[in-house]
């Protein structure tokens, strides 16, 4: 075909003309290397053999993490690295040999070593090991004269001097993972480390700063000869925390073989004094990286050290939320403070019969008795009066339900179940019996420690809504402008006078044993104790105890209190995990911590070195 | 025919049996000895260890011979039928990229792909660059010359290849949009377009420069000043060009030996495993060694010419000459990069720099060369009814 030999004889022209262009193209690169290679090579190998320059990045100092009073938290630490330039070393295998005898250095190491030093050039320094401890630092040092071409480099490294008593607080730093690498260039930078976790996470960019630069001049051996410029690093901001570490040790020691949380708060501006969890793991281990084995062990060790409880662990609240099905009752004008209740021990709807904790009732109750005594009758028949919408709409005015968005990671919202959100997940409709449920806070109601301790603050601040935090305010001022709680001041009143009792009467008060007794240092608050499950008949009968059921099935034990009882500032809660009633186990446990924190004035400072805060 | 006793099974083996006889041995010799330069300076850029470069890129130069070697079995009937269809695909796999959530963030060239638990990341605009080129021999091919000649004939192979360039230099991926834009002008320039168009395009862009100028980032408008003059900023983007230029001139006729080259070794060469390798290989195995790349790379060039000279059709003709002219493109461009006659814009060196999507592309592509070589008398349709 005519036209179609025309089209090939084109291209092939074309591409003739094409291949001739690119012959063009590649005699220019091909005479640029003959200008430096050959013309040049002289004045360039100069270049490169006497006057190296070099740019080194130095990794910039990472901000300190302390605690409200200035105490190191996280903070940077010299660690030790042993450092071989094989051409001053000469025998470098005997060498090697002579280390090994004085420090841990396995076969692998040595072998690695050796393979490095027979294909580099010999001015190029090896690292032989990393994280010397002091010993053998020193027993290097002593040894330096028999050791040629060796020396010890400082590196600063993350230390956590507290270990494992706010790790969960802090976080930890680990070995930059490749999803982090964007942009910033010192994240290559060897022995780099970023915020896993915690506060180190969150604020990563603060902690971080930015890298200053070295200039150098190496000799042909590489050795720097001088330094021509040098840019210092942009250290990372400190991060100055609410937490005050000796009360965060104190209620971490008090928990002691148990498992479980302990929240601080300042009522007034929602400084976390201490957010302890219960056990906790040590963030030193993670800098160098875990062994797959001890991090096996860390996952599956059933009291989840690694979980975040005050912030990640979701429970029911159990007699804790009755102050909100309380206040629902008062503003729905249910009940007033006077109404009295019946408690024959048990409640009935339907054919369902619910069982107050008392089989035996609690006779008359009022609001307050109610209160004191943990009566279940009473808040069976105010929830079933007011109804489930209302005790939640309450409940979230008190902060349940959602994150309070506090400065870590991993935070749940908990739950706070309404007849929609039923139908919404289980397509089911929503009972009498539900609200009965949720009355004495068991159900699907959930929450986190620090929300009790945030619903606790909104009861007795003087009706706002704190909002927690861990960073402190820049300048310490308190901070302004909570919203408003909205709930009427008699209501909370009623409720706060029924709290006073739990603690403070020897008649029926369900924490009377737990109490202060200080003078001017009580306390008020509300036991709860939440099933993990089904009771079984002789349980409910009395006669199975507590150390007869297997640990992970015991009740939870819970307590949120606040002090002094004027004018209250501290408010703490407590969960203790599978510890049986609230009121042997988490009240104490509130007791000693507010009275500690009472005794230690941890809220004496606002700003930095202000005496006496505004209380 | 002979074949009326043997088997459907029989005459499968024997076709497949002929493929391979009739296989592209000596272009797959070329990227062997190539790919093996690459493995040599990955492993001495490692400081004489196979990892982390030299092991994974061997892996990955394993699975793209066996790419290679299927894709060189297909018949270029089929290649020419789905040439519009996996454009539009290369097309899509880009606009994803535009949706927020599907690439990472900051700079959108990567999406994740989880095969079999394994993550891999991928470079749809790598996939592109050989798409625009099926998408356009396929063009042409269904043009008769005079057709071809007529002005109406532009709009559609000019959106063929400013559609997908425009969204890689959106991701910003100036060089590769560029780059994209240069092979497709080749092609037409190929298909036979008339001159006068293409000093009309010239002038045009010329032209338009001040105005290219506001539409630059900062740091690529840093480049093409520290290309005007490198003393501006030698510390930064300079930087880079400087220190190339000093290991390529001490690295003189023979080189300083493998594991010896100081300004790689010492870390004073940027991105030595990727973009700079070249400069690596100069400086380590000197201007002999440089030189003797740089003919491996003009041996494959010049095969893709001869396997277009022998084919039968216009679209295995465009099809060759496209793929060998994409890859010259990108083999120059790097080396005049290194060697600061053009800017710094971030190019890979094919087959040696470290790098897996671009590795696999580039592989499939050359399988498509050998296809050509292969099916040299085939015939292909003129038209074809529908997209595919």
């Amino acid at each position: 075909m005519r036209e179609d030999f025309e089209q090939r004889t084109l291209v092939n022209r074309r591409s003739f003309v094409l291949f001739g262009v690119k012959g063009l193209l590649v005699a220019a690169v091909a005479g640029r290397l003959y200008e430096f290679q050959v013309v040049d090579a002289a004045r360039y190998q100069r270049l490169s053999n006497d006057n190296r320059i070099s740019i080194r990045l130095l990794p910039p100092r990472r901000g300190l993490i302390v605690d409200r009073f200035g105490k190191g938290l996280a903070v940077n630490r010299p660690t030790y690295q042993l450092i071989m330039t094989p051409e001053q070393t000469g025998d470098v295998e005997t060498t090697l040999e002579r280390i090994a005898a004085l420090i841990d250095l396995d076969a692998g190491t040595i072998a690695k070593v050796l393979r490095k030093t027979e294909i580099q050039e010999g001015f190029i320094p090896v690292t032989v090991r990393q994280n010397l401890s002091w010993q053998e630092v020193a027993r290097i040092e002593v040894n330096l004269p028999v050791l040629p071409g060796i020396v010890i480099e400082t590196v600063p490294h993350r230390h956590y001097p507290f270990a494992g008593l706010v790790a969960h607080v802090s976080g930890y730093v680990g070995e930059v993972s490749q999803s982090e690498l964007e942009g910033d260039k010192v994240l290559r930078f060897p022995g780099f480390r970023t915020g896993k976790t915690g506060i180190e996470k969150v604020y990563e960019h603060q902690l971080r700063g930015t890298p200053g630069t070295r200039q150098v001049e190496v000799n042909a051996v590489g050795r720097v000869i001088r330094e021509i410029e040098r840019r210092e690093d942009d250290p990372g901001s400190d991060i100055r925390l609410t937490i005050d570490m000796a009360l965060q040790e104190f209620a971490v020691r008090r928990m002691e073989n148990q498992t479980g949380s302990v929240v601080v708060l300042d009522a007034l501006n929602g400084d976390v004094l201490t957010l302890a969890s219960v056990p906790s793991f040590d963030p030193n281990v993670f800098n160098f990286g875990l062994t797959g084995d001890a991090w096996q062990a860390l996952l599956n060790d059933p009291r989840s050290p690694l979980l975040n409880k005050p912030v990640a662990g979701q429970y029911p609240p159990a007699s804790t939320f009755k102050m909100m099905v309380a206040l629902a009752a008062l503003e729905a004008g249910a009940v007033t403070p006077e109404t009295k209740i019946h408690c024959p021990g048990s409640f009935t709807l339907g054919d369902r019969t619910f069982r107050c904790w008392r089989h035996w009732g609690h006779g008359e109750v009022s609001l307050v008795d109610a209160l004191k005594a943990s009566c279940d009758v009473y808040f069976y028949e105010v929830a079933h009066l007011v109804g489930v919408d209302r005790i939640a709409a309450m409940a979230r005015r008190f902060g349940f339900g959602e994150t309070t968005g506090i400065e870590l990671t991993g935070e749940r919202a908990g739950l706070v179940p309404t007849a929609a959100w039923k139908r919404a997940v289980y397509g089911e409709p929503w009972y009498g019996g539900d609200t009965i449920n949720v009355g004495i806070g068991q159900g699907d109601v959930l929450t986190t420690p620090l929300q009790l301790a945030v619903m606790t603050a909104r009861l007795v601040n003087g009706q706002f809504r704190v909002v927690p935090r861990l960073v402190r305010h820049p300048t310490g001022a308190e901070v302004p402008g909570f919203e408003s709680l909205d709930v009427d001041a008699a209501h909370l009143q009623s409720v706060r006078r029924g709290m006073v009792e739990v603690v403070n009467n020897a008649d029926g008060g369900t924490a009377y044993s737990a109490r202060i007794q200080d003078e001017g240092m009580e306390m008020a608050g509300k036991t709860g104790t939440s099933q993990v499950r089904r009771l079984r008949k002789e349980e409910r009968e009395g006669r199975l105890s507590e150390e007869d059921i297997p640990w992970a099935e015991r009740d939870h034990g819970l307590f949120v209190g606040y002090a002094p009882l004027d004018e209250p500032r501290y408010v703490a809660a407590a969960i203790v995990d599978h510890g049986g009633a609230g009121s042997g186990s988490a009240a104490p446990v509130v007791r000693d911590v507010l009275r500690e924190a009472q005794r230690r004035q941890s809220i004496r400072w606002n700003t930095g070195d202000e005496a006496e805060g505004s209380a | 025919m002979v074949a009326l006793t043997s088997s459907p099974l029989a005459t499968g083996t024997r076709l497949i049996g002929g493929k391979l006889v009739n296989m592209a041995w000596g272009l797959l010799f070329l990227l062997v000895l190539v790919a093996g330069f690459g493995f040599l300076m990955l492993y001495s850029a490692a400081g004489g260890d196979w990892r982390p470069w030299a092991l994974p890129q061997i892996m990955r130069f394993g699975a793209g011979v066996v790419l290679f070697l299927v894709i060189a079995m297909i018949n270029i009937r089929h290649v020419h039928r789905w040439a519009y269809v996996i454009y539009a695909g290369a097309l899509a796999l880009l606009l994803a990229m535009e949706i927020p959530g599907v690439s990472g963030v900051g700079v959108h060239r990567w999406i994740q792909v989880t095969l079999g638990g394994m993550k891999f990341q991928f470079q749809p605009s790598e996939l592109m660059k050989f798409a625009v080129i099926l998408a356009l021999a396929r063009y042409y091919h269904s043009l008769a010359l005079n057709v071809a000649r007529r002005w109406t004939s532009l709009p559609v192979p000019l959106i063929l290849i400013l559609l997908p360039s425009v969204l890689v230099v959106r991701q910003p991926d100036l060089g590769t949009g560029l780059l994209m834009v240069a092979g497709g002008i080749l092609l037409m320039f190929l298909a036979g377009v008339r001159k006068r168009w293409f000093i009309a395009g010239f002038s045009a862009v010329l032209g338009m420069a001040p105005v290219v100028w506001y539409v630059l980032l900062p740091y690529q408008r840093d480049r093409v000043l520290t290309f005007l003059n490198p003393n501006l900023d030698p510390l930064g983007a300079g930087y880079h060009i400087q220190q190339s230029k000093i290991a390529l001139g001490s690295g003189a006729v023979w080189g300083k030996g493998l594991f010896n080259g100081t300004q790689s070794q010492l870390n004073f060469l940027p991105e030595k495993h990727t973009d700079f390798i070249f400069t690596m290989l100069a400086e380590e195995l000197g201007l002999i060694g440089a030189l003797g790349l740089i003919l491996l790379y003009c041996f494959i060039v010049l095969y893709g010419v001869s396997v277009a000279s022998r084919s039968g059709s216009q679209f295995g003709r465009l099809l060759a000459l496209g793929i060998v002219s994409t890859f010259f493109l990108y083999v120059f461009s790097n080396i005049a990069m290194v060697t600061g006659l053009i800017p710094v814009v971030g190019l890979p060196l094919p087959l040696m720099s470290f790098g897996g999507t671009a590795m696999l592309t580039l592989m499939m592509a050359f399988g498509l060369l050998a296809s050509v070589h292969v099916h040299r008398d085939t015939e292909v349709p003129r038209h074809t009814p529908g997209l595919i």
